[in-house]
């Protein structure tokens, strides 16, 4: 059947409304998004890391969450959903467990990128069934906007200012998705929101239902760290996406597939210049800094399609 | 009948393992604890066990994995050392604090700095406020019927448990043992049932929130109970373990206290060093008795303090230094569960064995002679003190009395 966003919109919500989240943060988007790629049916363990997401969906006594869930720590999201999949496989085999189970796991950048990144990709290696999502908004915004390594260069971070001296923070975005994929998992896959979630959602289905350990990269701004109005948010993943910025491909048993090719690949100052995290790129003199980053999105986009020809 | 056998203490541990079959088992290999997953991982390639074997990246995700199984309803165990332990600490609060029962085996090292692989109790030491129970073992027998009884203590109590052996002097060492036929183990621990975990059909659960502060200072209270309330459990295990093979346990053992005059309080295998001197002085006619502690936590605050209170002057022995300029945590709590007793002996403490220092027979000789000086003396000097240590500043001995006669 072909992809309705409203008759998924129709399901059961798996995460309740009143989280605690900002007006405008894509975390809870990609959440939501991801678990409505759940059969209707089908139960699921959902894991978090410590960050935005799990001090907002889940302050004690209320949970967001229909599913179980459980957080355990900041970098650890992956080895603690590797231990939920390890008891359901005995539990399962021993009859004491009936139901059909699936294991998603959120972890922001910080989570995942940086402190979370051994405990992910032992996880990964040792094959457990789960997926893996990072809700990546490109710096560690739970505790006020530091840079992570997923912060791309020039962006204004709190650790990584744009001074006088320092133009913001001085090294690329690392790429994350193509680590994951190294590690030879069956499925792994860079998304954002887009138009009607087709590409998010199609790509979770993916992920949940093939078997072994899977990962989606998924793009998901946040208003206090880009500095965007809220409103903005569909619009900043739009042009994220056809910037080449944030180029939406998979990489299904090895295959290199793009998702999406922009009609027109526009220029990086559009996605820049929404934001104020690169205003100062933006500033008189400042005007090899854009160049730079169109430099590295222009070379990141082409090797890219090298790998999905 | 029991099984006569002759094995070391992480043999034993794994051959309890092997016995009580758990569901999941997420281990890392650090010295001397090696080879428990080694022994396990054997079981598991020959189809001897049903467990799911998760073969980490490190103790952090060990106690990870160990954390999300007990959550979803598995009875997890796994096994560590010193630095392992140590990289452990954080998921150990996040352990006990979701009260989950999962049982680890802490084969004890000394924590780096410089780096050793000898045997001493800083690790487990170093994690005593973690809101985890911790049970220290003599010899290989109690480590094995340790380990058999923390099953049933930590699934009872809901708190985390460290079941303690020192590492080489019992990890490695080789003895004899009785073990426990299968069938009698597997009945002894039965099945695990939790009451709520994640993969309950009937009752989603959630674990691991945001505790804001009209709510996390209840969690910890409730983990201080749970502590409290832990001390019967033991008992009722110990008891319970008896009728099944005749071997009584406590939270501590007595040796020749009866008529004592002096004693040491200690943990661990140097116990047996000490009962060897308490035998030698005993034939020379020195009253002389010895405890060894085998709860540290949940202390057995009164029980302890009375069984001290029978003796004149007490020497409390540590494996572990704190740096707290006041001597290490056994001899801290010891001496403070005495203050409210009438008639409290003198307690003094020696710090000992760092690094897998030996502590001889003759060492424990010079103790219960100081022990003797202060009773005769009504002076205890420095009580806290070194032994078996080189420090230039003295001719022997560091932070000594014998230094300011």
């Amino acid at each position: 059947m072909a992809y309705s966003l409203k008759r998924e919109l129709e399901k059961p919500e798996r995460l309740a409304g009143g989280h605690r989240l900002c007006a405008g943060c894509g975390a809870g988007i990609a959440v939501r998004g991801v678990l409505r790629a759940l059969d209707e049916g089908d139960r699921a363990v959902v894991g978090n890391a410590t960050g935005c997401l799990e001090v907002s969906s889940f302050i004690y006594p209320n949970t967001a969450y229909y599913d179980s869930y459980i957080h355990s720590a900041f970098e650890n999201a992956g080895a603690t959903m590797a231990g939920v999949e390890a008891a359901y496989n005995v539990l399962k085999k021993k009859g004491k467990v009936q139901d059909t189970y699936k294991f998603i796991t959120f972890g922001g950048d910080g989570g995942t990128y940086d402190i979370g990144l051994q405990s992910l990709s032992g996880a990964m290696e040792r094959g457990h069934d789960m997926v893996y999502v990072c809700y990546d908004n490109e710096a560690y915004m739970n505790t006020g906007i530091q840079r992570s390594s997923s912060t791309p260069q020039f962006a204004n971070a709190t650790t990584s200012p744009a001074g006088s001296v320092i133009p913001g923070k001085p090294q690329n975005k690392k790429n994350l998705t193509e680590i994951m994929a190294a590690h030879n998992i069956p499925y792994a896959a860079q998304t954002t929101f887009l138009n009607d979630f087709r590409d998010l959602h199609e790509k979770a289905h993916k992920a949940i239902y093939t078997e072994g350990p899977c990962f989606l990269n998924v793009l998901a701004p946040c208003p206090r760290g880009w500095r965007y109005e809220a409103e903005d948010l569909a619009e900043i993943c739009r042009l994220a996406v056809d910037t080449c910025v944030w180029p939406l491909y998979e990489i299904e048993a090895g295959e290199w597939r793009l998702t999406y090719e922009p009609r027109r690949k526009l220029p990086v100052e559009e996605f820049l210049s929404k934001q104020g995290r690169f205003r100062h790129m933006f500033r008189k003199g400042s005007e090899w800094m854009i160049l730079k980053t169109q430099e590295y999105v222009d070379e990141q986009w082409e090797k890219l399609l090298q790998k999905c020809e | 009948m029991a099984i006569r056998e002759r094995m070391s203490g992480n043999e034993a541990i794994a051959e309890a393992m092997r016995q009580v079959d758990p569901d999941v088992m997420g281990a890392f290999p650090i010295t001397p604890s090696t080879e428990i997953p080694e022994y396990f991982s054997e079981f598991m390639a020959n189809g001897e066990v049903s467990t799911q074997f998760v073969p980490v990246e490190s103790e952090h995700s060990a106690m990870s994995v160990c954390i999300g199984a007990s959550a979803a309803g598995a009875r997890a165990v796994t096994a560590t050392s010193s630095c392992g332990l140590a990289y452990m600490w954080e998921l150990l609060y996040v352990a006990a604090s979701s009260r989950l029962p999962i049982t680890m085996v802490v084969s004890n090292r000394a924590l780096t700095g410089p780096i050793s692989i000898g045997n001493d109790h800083s690790d487990s030491m170093g994690a005593r406020d973690s809101g985890w129970m911790q049970i220290y073992a003599e010899d290989n027998q109690e480590v094995y019927d340790n380990f058999l009884q923390a099953i049933l203590i930590t699934e009872a109590t809901r708190l985390p448990i460290m079941v303690c052996q020192d590492g080489f002097i019992t990890s490695h060492g080789v003895s004899n043992i009785q073990l426990i036929e299968d069938e009698k183990v597997k009945e002894f621990v039965g099945e695990y049932e939790p009451e709520q975990y994640l993969l309950n059909h009937d009752r989603p659960l959630a674990v691991g929130p945001y505790g804001t502060a009209p709510y996390y200072m209840e969690v910890k209270r409730q983990q201080a109970q749970a502590m409290k309330d832990s001390m019967p459990v033991i008992l009722e295990v110990a008891e319970k373990f008896r009728q099944m093979t005749g071997r009584s346990y406590g939270f501590f053992e007595e040796y020749m206290m009866e008529d004592a005059e002096v004693a040491v309080v200690v943990i661990g295998s140097s116990a047996g060093t000490g009962k060897e001197a308490v035998n030698r002085l005993r034939a020379e006619g020195r009253k002389v008795g010895l405890i060894k502690l085998r709860v540290f936590r949940p202390f057995p605050r009164i029980p302890l303090a009375e069984a001290m209170c029978r003796v004149r002057a007490v020497a409390v022995m540590d494996k572990a230094e704190s740096f707290s300029n006041s001597g290490g945590p056994l001899f801290n709590e010891s001496r403070s569960a005495l203050y409210d007793l009438p008639g409290r002996p003198y307690a003094i403490n020696y710090i000992y064995g760092l690094g897998g220092r030996d502590i001889t027979v003759d060492d424990f000789y010079e103790i219960y002679r100081d022990l003797f000086i202060i009773a005769d003396t009504n002076d205890p000097g420095d009580v806290y003190r070194y032994i078996g240590v080189r420090d230039s500043r003295y001719e022997e001995g560091g932070f000594d009395h014998r230094s300011e006669e």
